[in-house]
């Protein structure tokens, strides 16, 4: 594999681990939790440092992933105290991630935690370090851990298809039903989590968090279907990460910040043309049917 | 710390970190109460691109020049979430989210070109990612001193008009205010403050300077002009502290630390405040758990009596009248007897007189109530929302018509109702 494959390779399946997310935090208008969540990441990396005084992955992997489900419980106390939704998001993931920004300029500035590179990311650097594992060699680190994840994802989205379907269009009727609401919810913040915490490193927060919301609202406005909308957020997510990265080498610019844009890019192409619920298209419609409506 | 306050340059970061704080405080408040918090959020993010394209327009990092970029950006993310809102089916929090991470990945797609293909001097674009306070120097404060005067003048001539428009844009309307001008206005200031925080705070936390003041003023008041001022003086009082705090530590952020402070000043709120906060409602509940239970033990042993004539009550009676739990029931009735309420001798419970009589106050308020629930539409004039539901303290000639049904329906609490004639 080239070195160029590698870093498409692990954009692409970052991308795909984060759409699968997405759809559902989308369909549940709960969107902007994944910001939070890709924002609080920093602060269990550093504290996880901090406690194991090492950077080894699995330990950061953990604390990060704790991390982010602490957000989400956090934001769901400060909700039932009573605080307005947005405003609980806002103040949870900011204060978590100023503290994680000073503890890091007071006690980890010397390491390799460098505040920029977690938001940004530096996909540049993912085929320089490779672990061997299961007698394969030569595999980036970082695509073994973002391809756990997308398996944990895909086998718990087919386990609990049905019960993530219903909970996320009509969430009275999945609780009258018995479907375990809350476990759910914060099944789905778990795996947010840990998708988060997987890419995080290898394409920072910023792209996390497009990858979760972009692809998603894209294929919410190109189809009705759920299983569609998975898999044509999929495939916008990969389509942006290929794009991007072709794009970045030629601007010689930050590969993560172009995929973002592409993901923006392809959303726009969306909200215009949709078939069915693009702006110009719905508008030449109206025109041809007022002009029909005229002759008749 | 004397030696630092007298230092000029640490002067000119306070002053300028205050008024940041003061701004995005007053703002941040008509934000809050629009439930457009997380706007904010992605106008800072959507700041970025702008500051970027402005310095390769410009060249050098003047600060004017920036700020505009950085307003415009700002302002073209702020449309774009509403047209998406407006013209799909898109939620607000994903178009929000979808502006900040997309205009922010814009942001460092440029920055990152900016840094490798620029030449002289142009590091310090980064620092507007997390801000930094430190670099503040006399222009950008002067530039911060009038932006805030400006911002804080039009809320204040404007202040009723923002006033309605933040709660009711529909009446606003009605009265030919030129609401979408107002709201443009507001969000154009809304812009201002937040970009103005940019160098300070950063883009990633700027989304909390505009939240946690005004959140943290929120529970301190019900007005808007309170809580405008409160949000103000709590976002200026974030900046003193997070600048006199970050200042003496080298290498420590002074952004980070300006949200913690404005942060834990919102915990504090949350929890101490005296209205709202998390201890007065949980003392309150406690507290109208034991008056309740209080009372109906009393009306169930009243009821009891009233059945059976007998003052005198087993445990196993009380459980029965009262299904309270156990443990609670215990408590109750400790607290009872401490009241010389209740009396107890050899396994049984009994009223003391002073305690038949209070009993027999709370059954027939209680019954009072029943009536007056059951008759709503004949007693909406009572203002008993107000009265604590208390009916025993509502004139005579107002009280006489409950009575009269109570009698109607033979609930007229019975077992001290010979005394009460005889008065």
């Amino acid at each position: 594999m080239t070195y160029t494959m590698w870093i498409i390779l692990t954009a692409s399946l970052v991308s795909v681990a984060c759409s699968i997310v997405g759809v559902l935090l989308v369909l549940r208008k709960m969107a902007m939790i994944s910001d939070a969540i890709s924002h609080t990441v920093l602060l269990g990396l550093v504290s996880a440092f901090l406690i194991t005084q090492s950077l080894d992955g699995l330990a950061m992997f953990i604390g990060a992933a704790i991390a982010g489900i602490l957000t989400a419980v956090f934001i769901q106390l400060l909700n039932s105290a009573g605080v307005q939704a947005d405003a609980a998001i806002g103040i949870v993931f900011t204060f978590l991630f100023a503290i994680g920004v000073i503890l890091v300029s007071m006690f980890a500035r010397d390491v390799h935690l460098d505040v920029e590179h977690s938001i940004m990311g530096e996909l540049a650097f993912i085929p320089w370090t490779t672990v061997d594992w299961l007698g394969i060699e030569g595999v980036p680190q970082a695509v073994w851990m973002i391809s756990i994840v997308l398996v944990i994802n895909i086998i718990l989205l087919f386990v609990f298809y049905k019960e993530f379907k219903l909970s996320s269009f009509d969430p009275h009727l999945a609780a009258a039903l018995g479907i375990p609401v809350v476990f759910l919810h914060y099944l789905l913040m778990g795996m947010t989590s840990i998708t988060a915490v997987a890419s995080f490193d290898a394409v920072g927060a910023i792209l996390v968090v497009a990858m979760i919301i972009a692809p998603p609202a894209t294929a919410y406005l190109l189809t009705e279907q759920l299983g569609k909308m998975f898999i044509y957020s999929a495939i916008i997510a990969v389509l942006s990460a290929i794009s991007g990265y072709y794009f970045a080498a030629i601007l010689d610019t930050n590969i993560a910040g172009m995929m973002a844009t592409m993901t923006g890019l392809f959303f726009l192409l969306a909200f215009l043309f949709s078939p069915t619920h693009g702006v110009v298209i719905k508008k030449i419609r109206n025109r041809f049917t007022t002009y029909s409506n005229d002759e008749a | 710390m004397l030696d630092l306050l007298a230092n000029p340059n640490t002067q000119w970061v306070l002053v300028g970190t205050m008024l940041l704080g003061i701004t995005s405080g007053v703002l941040g408040s008509f934000a809050l109460l629009r439930r457009q918090s997380l706007l904010g959020d992605a106008m800072s993010h959507a700041a970025l691109p702008g500051i970027c394209i402005a310095f390769i327009i410009v060249g050098s990092k003047e600060m004017l020049p920036l700020i505009i970029g950085a307003g415009i950006t700002a302002y073209i993310g702020t449309y774009l979430i509403q047209a998406f809102v407006k013209h799909s089916r898109i939620k607000t929090d994903t178009a929000i989210g979808l502006v900040l991470s997309v205009f922010f990945g814009i942001g460092i797609v440029l920055l990152t070109y900016i840094n490798r293909n620029a030449t002289g001097n142009q590091s310090g674009l980064n620092e507007f990612i997390f801000g930094q306070a430190a670099a503040m120097v006399r222009s950008d404060v002067n530039l911060f001193v009038i932006a805030a005067i400006a911002l804080l003048t039009i809320t204040f001539l404007l202040f009723k008009e923002l006033k309605i428009i933040t709660f009711d844009r529909e009446f606003a309307q009605g009265l030919g205010l030129p609401t979408v001008f107002i709201n443009g206005l507001l969000m154009t200031m809304i812009v201002a403050s937040v970009v103005i925080g940019l160098q300070a705070v950063g883009v990633v936390l700027m989304a909390a300077m505009l939240i946690a003041p005004a959140i943290t003023a929120k529970y301190w008041t019900d007005r808007l002009d309170v809580m405008v001022i409160l949000s103000g003086v709590v976002g200026g009082l974030s900046g003193l502290l997070g600048t006199l705090i970050s200042a003496p530590i080298s290498g420590m952020p002074t952004g980070p630390l300006i949200i913690v402070s404005s942060c834990s000043l919102f915990f504090l709120s949350l929890i101490f405040a005296p209205k709202k906060g998390l201890l007065t409602k949980a003392i309150r509940l406690m507290r109208l758990r034991k008056s309740t239970s209080q009372n109906q033990v009393m009306q169930g042993m009243y009821e009891f009596i009233e059945e059976t004539g007998r003052n005198n009550l087993t445990l196993d009676d009380l459980t029965r009248v009262q299904p309270l739990s156990g443990l609670r029931l215990q408590q109750t009735i400790k607290r009872l007897q401490k009241r010389n309420w209740l009396q107890s001798s050899t396994q049984t419970y009994q009223f003391t007189d002073k305690g038949i009589k209070e009993a027999h106050q709370i059954t027939l308020n209680q019954r009072m109530l029943q009536m007056y629930s059951m008759h709503e539409m004949q007693f909406a004039h009572l203002p008993m929302e107000k009265n604590n539901w208390d009916f025993l303290s509502l004139p005579n000639s107002e009280q006489q018509p409950l009575f009269k049904l109570l009698s109607k329906h033979e609930l007229f609490p019975s077992v001290l109702q010979e005394r009460t004639e005889d008065q």
